[in-house]
């Protein structure tokens, strides 16, 4: 069976600790997370974790039931690439001597990033996008010479109109 | 060959007076725990009453219908010690060691089917549960562990006897909790109870800061449980269930694969019915012995490593394994890749994270097995009137061939010493099947789960998963504490009976009269047995020198009397029987027996740790021919 990689969206209890135990759930079963990324939903009582992980079909059921046992973990929904928006945020720090500085606005321009600092000879540049998208990107200003990059996991959110967090609340507002 | 009792061909008596779910029932864990909490909870409710934080642990363990826990003070636990001396509802035992109370809670649970309670300390005494913790997390054995932890604002800062122990016990149990906030004490120790047993049992650890402890607060009760991410699913799938009816009575060579879930769940009764109603072989894994009773002649005994020629055999050629309440672990597969090669396999167990974990199941069912059985049991009466019941001759043909030809046995031992079989099949025999047998781990435990005849549902306890040595003692003891009218036998090894037995003061001194058969080869056996088969004799660090002639370090007997216990050796076989008869002459005190036995018994039948089961040795160098049968 061939690896591929799969977005999960998990929600949980906003509580100290939660993200510990996910994570350590991962490591301790000989699970490889690609990407992870943590922040607050739209409901105070539920944080939403989406990780990226390489795993054969068979492992990653495995990977969604022990994540199910966590009794801080209220709901995980698998996102597929082609019904859902997903997204990287990254920084990156590019060598910019005046005389390549046009070059390096130009690719700025051309991805539909923006430059978010300036120094006489360097600028910082922020990106969102696929993997794809940040790899071409990276691509085009290696030439000019990179100096440092920071990248955010994946997040990602289904396309239409419906709410993952919505029966999940169901569970939130009605005690056990 | 002197043969052993069971399992063996049907002898058409041998059925005692014993039905499989008599005395289990009264002490069958409620696994409806909204409703069993609910029933703990007086119908007024309580409170709010003005309370520190430490006194309201000690209301809400009386609340939640604790009648005994096992621990030990300490710093930061110190303020729950002050009101719990004036619980007249909780008992404290105060054992000398907290790997004793933890192992004490899960014997006590494991006895009776409610959950265990243990106390510890902050550090040290934190630290000291892991082993249990992990070892009641492999076996799903409900426990609360209460531990103090350091104050509020001491944490993080490496304070005195500081540990993070919610951190160190994450993986070892079922959830924990961190309580800093007296207010949230009796909340979490609700939700610690109801998730230690509800859905698939396990330890819960609460750690409580001093200075929630000393806080005011609040008692009030019954709480509100908040867990909005914990829903066990208890009802099967009616779908799943008819496809598992249909294929049970279809199955050529059918064979139920009965684990540790079926004595959990209390589904004892509901099984017997399962398996006359399906005529099929029945094998009960280490964790499952008494579920159904050894005397029942379609009962094959245990499956895997050591398990009988029959049991392990059958699986391997079955057409069909319906696995209740059973984890697929390797100590019953052998190399899985060659387990059971031809067998169709459904699958019931109450956790959805052990369906498919070791081996693909065909038919994957959800939930608590005595709701499982019991759906199951019309469905595979409505097939059986559609079809008539499965022709299963032929396939107990072959099964009775190998129990004939394959009984359990044991050669008599050449150096003169007792064989320890022998021993524990008598321990067994005098004591009867209304006794409780607790073991450690090693060769004593497999000879124990062999050879003694279990007839129901929580009269065998040991250590299946975690494979602790030192369990036997303190287990012993909670079991005792829980069951007080039941004769508690440890059957222990030299090697475990050194790990906790400091535990025979704590019995000693609060009238918990367990009985220790100590399985004295003054080796540690199961790592010499492997020496002998696969380190050509070389026998590194497995010499205990406890008996066989040489020194007595400790002399056993002379360690009985020094902790008040009453201490007998025996040496020959023409004694075994009067030494263990004078042990179950003594109710007012431990008795602790030395038997010297040979140190060159093997446990047998064996499959070599990662071969294939094919490769089942019935006596050291003799297989099967398989080729015959088929």
């Amino acid at each position: 069976m061939a690896m591929s990689r799969h977005t999960l969206s998990v929600l949980v209890e906003n509580k100290p600790g939660v993200l510990t135990r996910v994570a350590g759930l991962f490591a301790r079963r000989a699970f490889n997370i690609h990407s992870l990324a943590v922040g607050p939903t739209e409901h105070d009582e539920i944080s939403r974790i989406t990780f990226v992980v390489d795993v054969e079909d068979a492992p990653l059921e495995q990977v969604t039931k022990q994540l199910n046992k966590l009794i801080n973990v209220i709901k995980i929904v698998e996102l597929e690439g082609p019904t859902s928006v997903q997204r990287e945020l990254m920084l990156v720090k590019v060598r910019a001597e005046p005389a390549q500085r046009s070059g390096v606005l130009e690719v700025v321009e051309l991805f539909r990033a923006h430059v978010v600092d300036v120094v006489p000879d360097a600028l910082t540049i922020e990106a969102t996008g696929g993997p794809d998208k940040l790899d071409a990107l990276l691509a085009a200003l290696e030439p000019f010479g990179i100096r440092e990059i920071v990248q955010s996991g994946t997040v990602a959110i289904g396309r239409g109109a419906r709410s993952i967090t919505d029966r999940a609340m169901d569970r939130v507002s009605r005690p056990a | 060959m002197v043969q052993g009792h069971h399992p063996a061909p049907p002898r058409g008596s041998g059925l005692r007076g014993t039905s499989a779910s008599d005395s289990s029932r009264a002490a069958t864990p409620d696994t409806s725990a909204p409703s069993r909490l609910a029933a703990v909870a007086r119908p007024a409710a309580i409170g709010p009453e003005a309370v520190t934080g430490a006194k309201a642990i000690v209301r809400s363990l009386e609340e939640v219908g604790v009648d005994v826990v096992f621990g030990i003070p300490g710093g930061a636990i110190l303020p729950m010690y002050d009101p719990l001396m004036d619980s007249e509802r909780v008992r404290h035992i105060l054992v000398r060691h907290e790997q004793g109370g933890g192992h004490a809670a899960s014997g006590y649970a494991h006895a009776t089917g409610r959950v265990g309670v243990c106390i510890a300390t902050s550090g040290p005494g934190a630290t000291n549960l892991v082993t249990p913790l992990a070892d009641a997390n492999m076996d799903s054995i409900p426990l609360v562990a209460i531990t103090g932890q350091v104050g509020a604002s001491m944490i993080g800062t490496d304070a005195f006897q500081e540990a993070d122990i919610v951190g160190i016990t994450l993986p070892i149990t079922k959830h924990n909790f961190l309580v800093t906030n007296a207010d949230d004490i009796p909340r979490v120790i609700a939700e610690a109870f109801h998730i230690a047993s509800t859905g698939r049992p396990g330890p819960v650890l609460v750690d409580i800061s001093k200075s929630a402890m000393q806080a005011s607060t609040t008692f009030s009760w019954p709480q509100q449980l908040n867990l909005p991410g914990y829903h066990p699913v208890t009802k099967p799938h009616s779908k799943q269930i008819r496809e598992a009816a249909r294929l049970l009575a279809t199955a050529r060579r059918p064979v139920l694969y009965v684990g540790g879930g079926a004595i959990r769940s209390g589904a004892s009764a509901e099984l017997r019915q399962l398996v006359d109603a399906s005529g099929a072989p029945v094998v009960t894994t280490l964790m499952a012995r008494g579920a159904l009773p050894d005397s029942h002649p379609q009962h094959l005994g245990m499956p895997g490593m050591h398990g009988t020629v029959a049991a392990v055999a059958a699986l391997q050629k079955a057409d069909l394994i319906v696995a209740l309440g059973a984890r697929f672990d390797d100590r019953v597969t052998g190399k899985l890749s060659s387990f059971a090669p031809h067998a169709t396999i459904v699958h019931a167990d109450i956790d959805p994270a052990e369906i498919g974990k070791n081996r693909t199941a065909d038919v994957p069912i959800v939930g608590d097995l005595r709701e499982v059985i019991a759906d199951l049991l019309p469905e595979l009466a409505r097939e059986h009137a559609q079809r008539g019941k499965p022709d299963l001759e032929g396939w107990w043909r072959q099964i009775n061939d190998w129990r004939e030809t394959f009984p359990l046995g044991y050669s008599e031992p050449e150096d003169g010493h007792l064989a320890p079989q022998h021993v524990i099949q008598r321990i067994g025999e005098i004591s009867g099947p209304e006794s409780i047998f607790v073991a450690g781990v090693g060769q004593h435990q497999m000879w124990a789960s062999q050879f003694i005849k279990y007839e129901r549902p929580n009269a065998w306890l040991n250590s299946g998963g975690l494979g602790t040595m030192g369990y036997a003692i303190p287990a012993a003891m909670g079991a005792k504490v829980g069951a007080p009218d039941r004769v508690v036998w440890a059957i222990d090894g030299d090697g475990c009976f050194q790990m906790t037995n400091q535990e025979l003061a704590t019995c000693t001194i609060n009238d918990i009269p367990i009985k220790v058969a100590v399985i004295n080869n003054s080796s540690l056996g199961m790592v010499r047995q492997w020496q002998t088969l696969f380190y050509e004799e070389r026998y590194s660090n497995t010499d205990l020198h406890t008996g066989h002639g040489t020194v007595r370090v400790p002399d056993f007997v002379k360690l009985a009397d020094a902790y008040g216990a009453v201490g007998l050796r025996c040496e020959s076989k023409g004694d075994v029987d009067a030494t263990i008869k004078r042990a179950m002459e003594i109710n007012d005190q431990p008795v602790v027996i030395d038997f010297t036995v040979s140190r060159d018994a093997m446990v047998w039948p064996m499959v070599t740790a990662g071969v294939s089961n094919d490769e089942v040795q019935y006596a050291r160098g003799i297989s099967p021919a398989w080729d015959r049968e088929d």
